[in-house]
């Protein structure tokens, strides 16, 4: 399997903070990647150490195979797209266009001028007079004429209404039907990612939560509800990821790769963002776990 | 050619979606042998999913013999959907209402009855698949 994005062990800190810990990955090709995580939890930090425009405080990364920004070729070869979609206000489409062309070794034109012609826009119009999702649809247009392997897009949809959001996705989702390109995107909204994702990665507080295709972390995942039962007598083979008690009840999240047999839960499937919001709040509860030991929560 | 929906709301996996849609295609006659199914890029672009997700659909109908892409050309359908066994119906429908009656006698209700139902048919499934 062929690996895009890998990185070991890798953080970069600013001050005394960390704005990514010890974070070790390893992203396959041809996949629609998922990164969520809250505001703040590291997702820009992890995209702008990948293009080149951080360098890490510690460990390794490596993207397509070489450092980031290591030199014109690998250049050429990462598409980023970064927040809110930035364009040159003043500039025509047309001008975006000859820059790209001109900054770009393998610049198709033809491919840029046809997505234009697609989105219905002018070329002689100035991108700050754009409405949103115009520009998020120059932005990527942009990204894919200098066909990169890996489009690396940081909250694309965030500030886009439903029908841009979705007119943006179902371009993305053409471009790689198309191209075969890998790429990650960024949210802080599981909702955006859940029909164009087929691998996930959840960062929370600096840190890598969970990570996995899809289809997998799907199968893998149960919400079991029944009569009160202390976690600890489960089966080993199943790890509680959440856990609700009331004095008859128990609802458990959990993992396992083993069918659940005891007739005693009642069984149902996860939703994506179950899944997510559960590995956030079990980070939510370590972290407390960490601060009581440490004295610092009463 | 079919044009597929999906519901966000029904919990059903989206590759089973367009699975499900090409049998009740294939059953209504909507679809018939020859007829080619649309592609990754006109699924994706009208529905906004990962292409990935429209070529399991593909592959899981092609393992079924219901479909077969051909290369630089599309995936056309190439059967329709066999009859059902009426007599293994019937069969079937006759030892579950025993089974039935047998768990009313012991006293279960109709909602234990539903869990006991969606555990073993979890299980009959995730075995068939591992």
């Amino acid at each position: 399997m062929t690996v895009v994005l890998e990185t070991g062990g890798l953080g970069k800190q600013y001050g005394r903070r960390w704005a990514l810990h010890d974070c070790t990955l390893s992203i396959p090709a041809e996949k629609v990647v998922g990164l969520v995580g809250p505001n703040g939890a590291g997702k820009t930090t992890l995209l702008h150490l990948a293009v080149g425009l951080l360098s890490p405080t510690t460990g390794t990364i490596t993207v397509l195979g070489d450092a980031p920004a290591s030199g014109r070729t690998q250049l050429g070869k990462i598409g980023f797209v970064a927040q809110d979609t930035p364009t040159y206000a003043r500039l025509s489409i047309t001008q975006h266009l000859h820059m790209g062309a001109w900054l770009n070794p393998n610049w198709d034109s033809e491919l840029a001028a046809q997505r234009v012609d697609q989105l219905g826009l002018d070329p002689k119009q100035r991108a700050g007079s754009l409405s949103g999702g115009q520009r998020a649809q120059l932005a990527l247009t942009l990204a894919i004429a200098k066909q990169p392997e890996l489009l690396l897009l940081d909250e694309p949809v965030a500030s886009l209404d439903p029908l841009a959001r979705r007119e943006f996705l179902q371009s993305l989702m053409e471009v790689v039907a198309e191209h075969g390109v890998s790429v990650v995107l960024s949210s802080h909204l599981v909702s955006d990612l859940e029909r164009v994702c087929d691998y996930l990665i959840v960062l929370d507080a600096s840190h890598v939560q969970l990570a996995g295709e899809v289809s997998e972390l799907l199968a893998s995942h149960h919400r079991l509800s029944g009569p009160r039962r202390d976690p600890a007598t489960l089966p080993p083979t199943q790890h509680v990821i959440e856990q609700s008690h009331t004095d008859k009840q128990s609802t458990l999240l959990v993992r396992t790769d083993e069918p659940i047999h005891d007739p005693a839960w009642n069984v149902t499937p996860v939703t994506l963002e179950d899944l997510v919001l559960a590995y956030m709040s079990q980070s939510r509860d370590n972290q407390a776990v960490g601060r009581s030991t440490l004295g610092l929560v009463p | 050619m079919i044009e597929f929906q999906l519901d966000p709301a029904s919990g059903v996996a989206t590759y089973l979606q367009l699975v499900q849609q090409v049998h009740q295609g294939l059953r209504l006659g909507v679809l018939e042998p020859g007829e080619q199914l649309p592609t990754a890029q006109q699924v994706v672009g009208k529905l906004a999913i990962n292409p990935n997700t429209v070529l399991k659909a593909y592959r899981d109908l092609e393992r079924e013999g219901l479909v077969r892409a051909r290369p630089g050309m599309g995936t056309f359908v190439v059967q329709t959907l066999p009859g059902r066994d009426e007599v293994a119906l019937a069969r079937f429908l006759s030892q579950m209402t025993k089974l039935l009656h047998a768990a009313r006698a012991a006293g279960l209700g109709h909602d234990d009855i539903e869990a006991i139902y969606r555990t073993a048919t979890r299980n009959a499934f995730a075995e068939g698949v591992a």
